[in-house]
């Protein structure tokens, strides 16, 4: 029973890490209308950047984040601002091919520079430390600091975009593009500041999961399937049902390996495929497709 | 004013000329096992069955706007009737090519079912989970290898050498010219009409009286039965399977070069896709993973910058239709007054 109950347990905090995915996604969904097919790699590339950091400088991976968050929100702003915008428009498919070709390239530079070994950022004792909840149940705290920042991710940005200028402007351009133009909203500029929120985000995920697990330069495109299923599982357009998603695939999964190691990914997979099935919308859906 | 009725053309001069030189290519090509080195005949081999997955990549994206990142699911499915049904089931390999066409397509039944309540982008990612979903019940399944995989040498043992490198030629030219044909009379047909509007605009196709659910349907079960049958071939000339190799991402990544390099949307994209990405390997293949970088920079920069590819320049340039799909309509009455 305790078992169970510590699987459940460490399924729902890999939630936490899985919404940090997920929500980045979401965000450049919501407001672009785009999926970033490279998203995974980014949170990778953003992971290799932060083991190369820390490394030769021995500082706290922790540290490292105040350094990765801004660097790569400076870059999502430059390559929205510069690149992705202009795949923008009526055809879906410029973005998706744009972004799947930046995915490759991603995962090939990383390979010429830092082999296909995996690699993981050390934190030391707190990597290991847990928290007794009475019986045999007991929850490790990196899972438990993953899940407060994911809570804390989504509160400023539930924030944000019930009570900023810069939160408004994001709904108008995903609402009417062309409207929020006409009220003097420089779309160019808000995507891009969208994309460096959901870089930055990213970063977070990214150096999370290096310090939870080893990680490969080839690792990103199972990344981008997690968030994606997160956020489908989830709604599209609901910020909470990202966290809600990823908690259901991360519980799906977790509870999949205890049956058997080969089983835990996919029945992720299936969790997703069965939501897709019964409830083709996601569970807490609030805005529709266009 | 004389009335005119305008002439509905459907071949052009380079079409003409065009059927002419594929006809002696083919030629030669059947020919090859009796001019060909070994060496080139599988760079020929390779060279179609790569064209094959391109124009069924093509056939999804470029003329049906549907997005497919996971056909590598159904080359890996392709590959492993070949243990099912060779290796286990005794079946003579080149008969599990068109087999296991139909084994990708009847898995595409319930995988379209799930993945058309996705839309574009979504779809796309969709497609992704599908071909992973596959990897990991094959990876997971001990009687055919498990994740290491087997050998599949045991179900060409008994042919001949001759016989079984020219077959191999021979299917692998079915495929890519089959491929490249079958989505030239497809498109020239209503139904290529259908979905070249389905492509353009789903809602006002619909008001026209097609069914949007049915052509994409159509198109995403074809291009599984021939990525089915590519990933047949592909393995009996590897004769080694083993899930990582069957279900990889390059695979997809393949298609996706040389339909964006050559011109998506276009029949002859692909050929000339396939032949500009077997240049650059030969040129690049020294830098391993660098070679990827650079195709992968230069499929970007198509993107941004030429985003109807080689091929589309090349056309729109000199009005060259080698196999047209269009109809055109030409006015007598004013040619003649010139």
């Amino acid at each position: 029973m305790a078992e169970w109950l510590n699987t459940l347990l460490q399924g729902l905090l890999l939630g936490g890490l899985y919404s940090l995915f997920a929500t980045g996604l979401a965000l450049s969904f919501g407001v672009m209308r785009m999926i970033n097919i490279a998203h995974g790699d980014f949170a990778i590339l953003a992971a290799f950047v932060a083991i190369a950091v820390v490394e030769p400088l021995g500082l706290n991976p922790f540290v490292v984040l105040l350094l990765i968050v801004p660097l790569m929100g400076g870059f999502g702003y430059l390559l929205q601002r510069l690149i992705l915008n202009r795949t923008l428009g009526q055809d879906i498919l410029p973005p998706l091919l744009v972004t799947f070709g930046f995915g490759i390239i991603i995962q090939n530079l990383l390979l010429v520079m830092f082999s296909a070994d995996t690699r993981s950022l050390d934190i030391g004792a707190l990597g290991t430390a847990s928290v007794a909840l009475g019986g045999d149940v007991a929850v490790g705290v990196l899972p438990l600091i993953v899940m407060a920042v994911a809570v804390a991710v989504l509160a400023g940005l539930q924030w944000l975009f019930a009570a900023t200028p810069l939160g408004r402007a994001f709904r108008a351009a995903s609402d009417d593009s062309e409207a929020a133009q006409l009220m003097g909203i420089d779309n160019r500029h808000i995507y891009a500041l969208a994309m460096a929120i959901a870089m930055a985000i990213v970063a977070i995920a990214g150096v999370f999961l290096a310090i939870r697990a080893n990680i490969a330069p080839t690792d990103g495109p199972a990344r981008l399937l997690y968030a994606f299923e997160a956020v489908i599982i989830g709604g599209l357009g609901s910020l909470w049902g990202t966290l809600a998603g990823g908690i259901i695939l991360g519980v799906a999964q977790a509870i999949g390996l205890k049956a058997d190691p080969g089983w835990g990914i996919l029945a992720g997979h299936l969790a997703f495929l069965a939501v897709l099935v019964i409830r083709p919308n996601g569970l807490f859906a609030r805005t529709r497709e266009r | 004013m004389s009335a005119s009725t305008p002439i509905v053309e459907r071949g052009t001069r380079a079409s003409r000329v065009g059927l002419l030189l594929a006809a002696l290519l083919l030629l030669a090509a059947i020919a090859a096992p009796w001019w060909a080195e070994r060496s080139s005949q599988r760079l020929f081999t390779e060279f179609l069955y790569t064209l094959a997955l391109a124009q069924m990549w093509n056939l999804l994206a470029g003329y049906g706007g549907l997005l497919s990142v996971g056909q590598q699911g159904f080359v890996g499915l392709g590959g492993y009737c070949l243990v099912v049904l060779g290796l286990q089931a005794g079946l003579n390999p080149f008969f599990i090519v068109p087999l296991a066409g139909v084994v990708a397509a009847l898995v595409a039944i319930p995988a379209a079912a799930v993945l058309f309540r996705l839309r574009g982008a979504y779809f796309a990612v969709g497609t992704w989970v599908v071909a992973e979903v596959l990897r990991l019940l094959v990876a997971n399944t001990a009687s055919v290898g498990g994740g290491s995989g087997t050998s599949i040498t045991r179900t060409v043992s008994g042919i001949p050498a001759w016989w079984r490198e020219s077959t191999t030629l021979w299917l692998a030219l079915t495929l890519g010219a089959g491929a490249t044909l079958a989505v030239y009379f497809l498109l020239r047909s209503r139904y290529g009409l259908a979905l070249t509007a389905v492509r353009d605009s789903e809602p006002a196709a619909e008001s026209l009286g097609i069914s949007v659910a049915r052509v994409k349907w159509f198109a995403y079960l074809a291009s599984a039965a021939g990525c089915g049958m590519a990933g047949a071939l592909i393995f009996i000339t590897k004769l080694r399977i083993a899930p990582e190799a069957a279900f990889s991402m390059d695979w997809t990544a393949t298609m996706f070069f040389v339909v964006i390099i050559g011109g998506i949307g276009t029949i002859e994209g692909p050929i000339v896709g396939t032949l500009i990405f077997f240049l650059l390997r030969e040129f690049l293949s020294d830098y391993g993973s660098g070679y990827l970088i650079v195709l992968g920079t230069v499929a970007v920069a198509f993107m941004l910058w030429l985003p109807r590819g080689v091929w589309g320049l090349l056309a729109s340039r000199f009005d060259l239709h080698f196999f047209p799909v269009q109809r055109r309509l030409r006015n007598q009455a004013l040619k003649e007054e010139k």
